[in-house]
């Protein structure tokens, strides 16, 4: 049976539902999996990570110290010791940051931002988006260790009865780059990346203080993030960190509603990968209702608040 | 300083590929092709660490030797000299094997910090920085939001889901930039100019094997049509009725 390590974020005592997923892929792939976690407070989730398919977990408790060249060794020791033949981790920051950094310490190469793999047999394979989602590419992978960070939103989380082996494992020293100061995000936002839904909104908002229309509706759902266009972005609107397209992030919600965005390419490459799409404009011509699921013609002003009214009608009968 | 900008260029964001024949290779027929946006933004950081600290700024691409436009442009904005390590096949290189050649080429060059876009908006990998700065034994901040640069050492700011990181590192280093770091800017008729007397170099390289092959390429799976629910706020209970009772997301 081959092993497959997987890296595990976690924040506040929880694993990230990516890197969930990433532990879910591994055991769907029929892998022996062990889970990597880290930081003085990764003991609490390692316990959970049993649940989650993992049959081993290493804690790498650390020094208080955070350093990517450092977790990037840390893991692929890990790798070696477990004979492991791939390496997972969520195509998050932290997961992109670090893979490579992994992949090159086994001098393997890198497969991003993965949506598919096939490790039944012969050669690995991965399936991912290629130019920019536009084709869907097969690759196949002779690398000594297969290196793949995994899209949010994409594997099934495998939720479970298991319990894993829990080992302490010591972290090295010599660290090229070290994290001073996280400062974190106001109000525990969402990112626009790993939300189950996204609202989004474009130039047809108008002026930037109408984004409160769209932050109320994705309040309104509880679980939606904030998303924008290139087009306001770059006027300054709204941060890009919540920019969704080619020039921003990708993603992949159950739901993503565009509120006055056309619909130009560079946009549809960050969300043509949405479950269901919904798209909100006054110009019936738009080209995002050539993707959209459901489309409703009209004022922003007048729909978005009665959607949103509508949407907190159905959360409070529950 | 020894000041290095590796930039990448990349079919425009309007290119429309084919499948090729063979049905996993792109057919490339009249592609138009550009500087990757965020390349543009090393080109200029890398400008901008001369301008404070002094310097020479080297473009280095790995690519095409049409990309020398892209990199005279670059050339009439500021940067001193500029390298293609020209490969007829960069279309099909993997991460490990641009990784590989790119930072045997940085060692050459004597490079001191080194600026990258966070991601070749093409193969959309975000993977060279780290591994260049890996095999090489060098520090590496990605997804750079702002910059301070000094003797030997930095600090960066990067954007991540939970919040801003800072993040203090020693030189040698890679830098890979996000939006948000600067606001490339345009050249100038004197910068064209000058741009012309400048060299490019176009060189060989030792090929390092890839480890990943294209087996397939296929279109995305067709969405199914769509349809309008509805005009106006009027519109809304429908819509709400199809998310609920057909896509079943609410």
């Amino acid at each position: 049976m081959t092993t497959i390590v997987v890296f595990v974020e976690h924040s506040k005592g929880q694993a990230r539902r990516a890197s969930l997923e990433a532990l879910g892929a591994a055991k769907a792939a029929g892998a022996r999996v062990v889970a990597a976690v880290e930081g003085s407070d990764a003991q609490a989730v390692a316990s959970t990570l049993g649940r989650f398919g993992a049959e081993r977990v290493a804690v790498f408790a650390g020094d208080g110290r955070v350093s990517a060249d450092r977790s990037a060794r840390d893991l692929a020791a890990l790798v070696r010791e477990e004979g492991a033949t791939a390496c997972f981790a969520a195509a998050t920051s932290s997961g992109k940051s670090l893979m490579p950094r992994i992949a090159a310490t086994l001098d393997s190469t890198l497969h991003s931002d993965c949506t598919g793999l096939d490790l039944t047999g012969g050669a690995p394979k991965v399936v991912r988006p290629w130019l920019a989602g536009k084709l869907i590419a097969t690759l196949e992978s002779s690398a000594p260790v297969l290196c793949a960070t995994l899209r949010p939103n994409t594997f099934a989380v495998q939720e479970g009865s298991g319990s894993a082996e829990i080992v302490a494992k010591p972290s090295s020293s010599d660290l090229k780059a070290l994290l001073v100061s996280i400062e974190a995000k106001t109000g525990g936002k969402l990112d626009v990346k790993e939300a189950p839904i996204v609202v989004s909104g474009g130039r047809g908002m108008k002026a930037p203080e109408h984004f409160a229309l769209i932050e109320e509706l994705a309040a309104a759902f509880g679980n939606a993030a904030v998303g924008a266009s290139r087009a306001v972005v770059d006027a300054g609107w709204r941060p890009h960190a919540e920019q969704v397209g080619q020039t921003g992030k990708t993603v992949s919600p159950q739901l993503y509603i565009a509120v006055g965005i056309s619909g130009a390419i560079q946009h549809l490459a960050g969300m043509r990968t949405a479950k269901t799409i919904v798209a909100i404009n006054k110009d019936a011509d738009a080209p995002i209702f050539k993707v959209a699921d459901y489309g409703l013609v009209g004022d922003a002003f007048e729909i978005v608040p009665a959607l949103t009214a509508a949407v907190k009608a159905i959360r409070a009968q529950r | 300083m020894n000041i290095v900008a590796c930039v990448k260029r990349v079919p425009v964001t309007e290119a429309q590929p084919k499948i090729a024949a063979d049905g996993k290779s792109v057919d490339a027929t009249g592609f138009e092709y550009m500087l990757s946006f965020y390349d543009d933004l090393a080109v200029e950081e890398a400008i901008r660490a001369k301008e404070k600290l002094g310097g020479e700024v080297t473009v280095l691409t790995l690519g095409a030797s049409e990309a020398s436009k892209e990199l005279r442009d670059a050339l009439a904005k500021g940067a001193d000299k500029a390298t293609v390590l020209k490969d007829p096949n960069w279309a099909a290189r993997d991460a490990r094997s641009t990784a590989k050649v790119l930072a045997k080429k940085l060692q050459e060059l004597g490079a001191e910090v080194v600026f990258m876009g966070r991601v070749a908006t093409d193969r959309d990998n975000a993977a060279v920085g780290p591994y260049v700065a890996t095999v090489l034994g060098w520090a590496c901040v990605t997804d750079v939001v702002k910059l301070e640069l000094a003797a030997g050492k930095g600090k960066a700011w990067r954007e991540t889901e939970d919040g801003v990181e800072t993040i203090e590192f020693a030189l040698p280093a890679v830098i890979t930039c996000d939006k948000g770091l600067n606001e490339p800017r345009y050249s100038g008729l004197k910068g064209i100019m000058a741009a012309k007397k400048k060299p490019i170099d176009e060189v060989a390289f030792d090929d390092v094997a890839n480890q990943q092959s294209v087996a397939k390429l296929e279109f995305p799976p067709r969405r199914k049509d769509g349809r309008i629910v509805g005009q106006g706020a009027a519109g809304v209970p429908a819509l709400i009725d199809a998310l609920r009772n057909e896509a079943k997301v609410l």
